[in-house]
């Protein structure tokens, strides 16, 4: 496990290089992710999501150079969209972080979801993995918030920051999207618009309506001009204090199997599959969908049919 | 398993033409390639910095501003620090045959592009090459 050893001491060439390796998956990533295992668990986990455009780059760059002063170091990913047409992507996320560059605290990485169903949150939760082995204090995970899969990744960490602007969509649209049901802190961000104040208020009203327990944490409502650094060091604050609460109010532990739990299913899922699809050679899966199509057999007992051949087999 | 190539598109220097920085970015995404686009005004250390964090295979270098045999040799330095030196890198601008010769033969960038060039040829270029690399 040179590369491994050679992340923990610190070396960046190799943290790179083990980002790419469980990016990809396979069983060398997943050795390499047991021997990281024990360093893990230290970094404080925080996902931001939101609609495209809402500043949460240049959000997460801010936050980033505020813990840096603080004296802490910063991990970052920032998954974009994979073309569902050429398995290509633009990941421009890079653009808005300029200012971090040279700071030896910082490690940024950009990800491309690469269209693989549930792959690209077990894929985020190993490289918060390696970031957090590395001995990251703060992981910042960006998402956009646009599918179930995003909203996901950015739930998976101890807190999660949904970013909103001004007027961007009425307050049904958040009870859709399930916003509100992830947000441990709801930033309005370009809050030097017109109707910031209203978006708020919105919120706050949305939020008092929801059933949160008395005793909890109730998602505080902030405001931020991220490309001015304004109300930046509240959000650190209120992000740092949501974590104090989830260790105090002993739902760290909750949180924390909640994570264990989602991610053991994950890792699951793809293993599984990726055994499965083993046991079968390309051209009779090819058959399989042929008949599919066809209608002569139907998805559900093509399913069965690979899976009695696939299982019984895999205990080696 | 097979990875889509990474590519780091960055403009070193002080010139603020992108258009065909973004124009490359987006050719190179739509043959399928994972493109991480840093943007205008970026110094040696910035690239050459990117390009560790994000483990990539290729960077594109686009330079118009002529101060490119300052620039891309330092790079190239750069990386080689980093012990990057298996990235294949390619430069686009206005560059002399000349200085594109003096480039390749001496400072180990890829293939230097000039104006009229195809995507296509740099998209199949770069292909080729990933392809015979481990």
């Amino acid at each position: 496990m040179d590369l491994a050893q050679a992340l923990l001491n610190g070396n960046r060439r190799a943290l790179a290089q083990a980002l790419t390796l469980v990016e990809t998956g396979g069983p060398q990533a997943r050795s390499l992710l047991g021997a990281l295992f024990a360093h893990t668990g230290r970094a404080h986990i925080i996902g931001v999501t939101g609609a495209p455009g809402a500043g949460k780059s240049t959000l997460v760059a801010a936050l980033a150079a505020h813990w840096r002063r603080a004296g802490r170091t910063v991990g970052i990913i920032a998954v974009d969209p994979t073309s569902p047409f050429t398995r290509g992507a633009i990941l421009g996320d890079r653009i808005r972080m300029q200012a971090l560059s040279g700071d030896p605290g910082v490690f940024i990485r950009s990800m491309a979801s690469r269209g693989r169903l549930g792959g690209i949150a077990r894929a985020t939760g190993d490289a918060v993995a390696v970031l957090d082995a590395a001995g990251f204090n703060v992981v910042l995970v960006e998402t956009v918030g646009a599918g179930q899969g995003e909203v996901e990744i950015a739930a998976a960490a101890h807190t999660t920051m949904v970013i909103e602007t001004p007027g961007a969509g009425d307050d049904i649209q958040a009870i859709k999207a399930g916003i509100l049901e992830i947000a441990d802190l709801l930033v309005v961000n370009k809050a030097d618009r017109d109707g910031a104040e209203q978006t708020v208020r919105q919120l706050r009203a949305m939020l008092s309506l929801a059933d949160l327990p008395a005793d909890g944490w109730t998602p505080p409502v902030l405001t931020a001009v991220a490309t001015r650094g304004e109300g930046i060091d509240a959000i650190a604050t209120a992000a740092e204090r949501h974590l104090a609460y989830l260790r105090e109010s002993g739902r760290f532990t909750g949180r924390e199997q909640e994570r264990a739990r989602r991610e053991l299913r994950l890792i699951l899922q793809e293993t599984a599959l990726e055994r499965v699809r083993a046991r079968v050679s390309p051209s009779d899966w090819e058959a399989l969908i042929a008949q599919i199509v066809e209608r002569r057999l139907d998805p559900y007992a093509a399913a069965d049919y690979v899976l009695d051949r696939a299982l019984p087999r895999s205990e080696e | 398993m097979d990875r889509p190539i990474r590519v780091l598109i960055a403009k070193p220097g002080l010139d603020g033409h992108d258009r065909g920085a973004k124009v490359i970015a987006r050719a190179l995404r739509d043959a399928g390639m994972e493109v991480i686009y840093t943007g205008i005004q970026q110094t040696p250390q910035m690239i050459a910095e990117a390009a560790l964090q994000e483990d990539v295979d290729v960077i594109g270098l686009s330079i118009l501003s002529g101060a490119h045999m300052t620039l891309l040799p330092r790079i190239m330095e750069l990386l080689r620090d980093h012990g990057m030196d298996d990235v294949l890198v390619v430069a686009g601008g206005i560059i002399s045959d000349e200085d594109a010769r003096i480039l390749k033969e001496q400072h180990g960038i890829a293939e230097v592009y000039g104006p009229g060039a195809s995507t296509h040829e740099i998209v199949q270029f770069i292909q080729e090459r990933c392809k015979t690399r481990t």
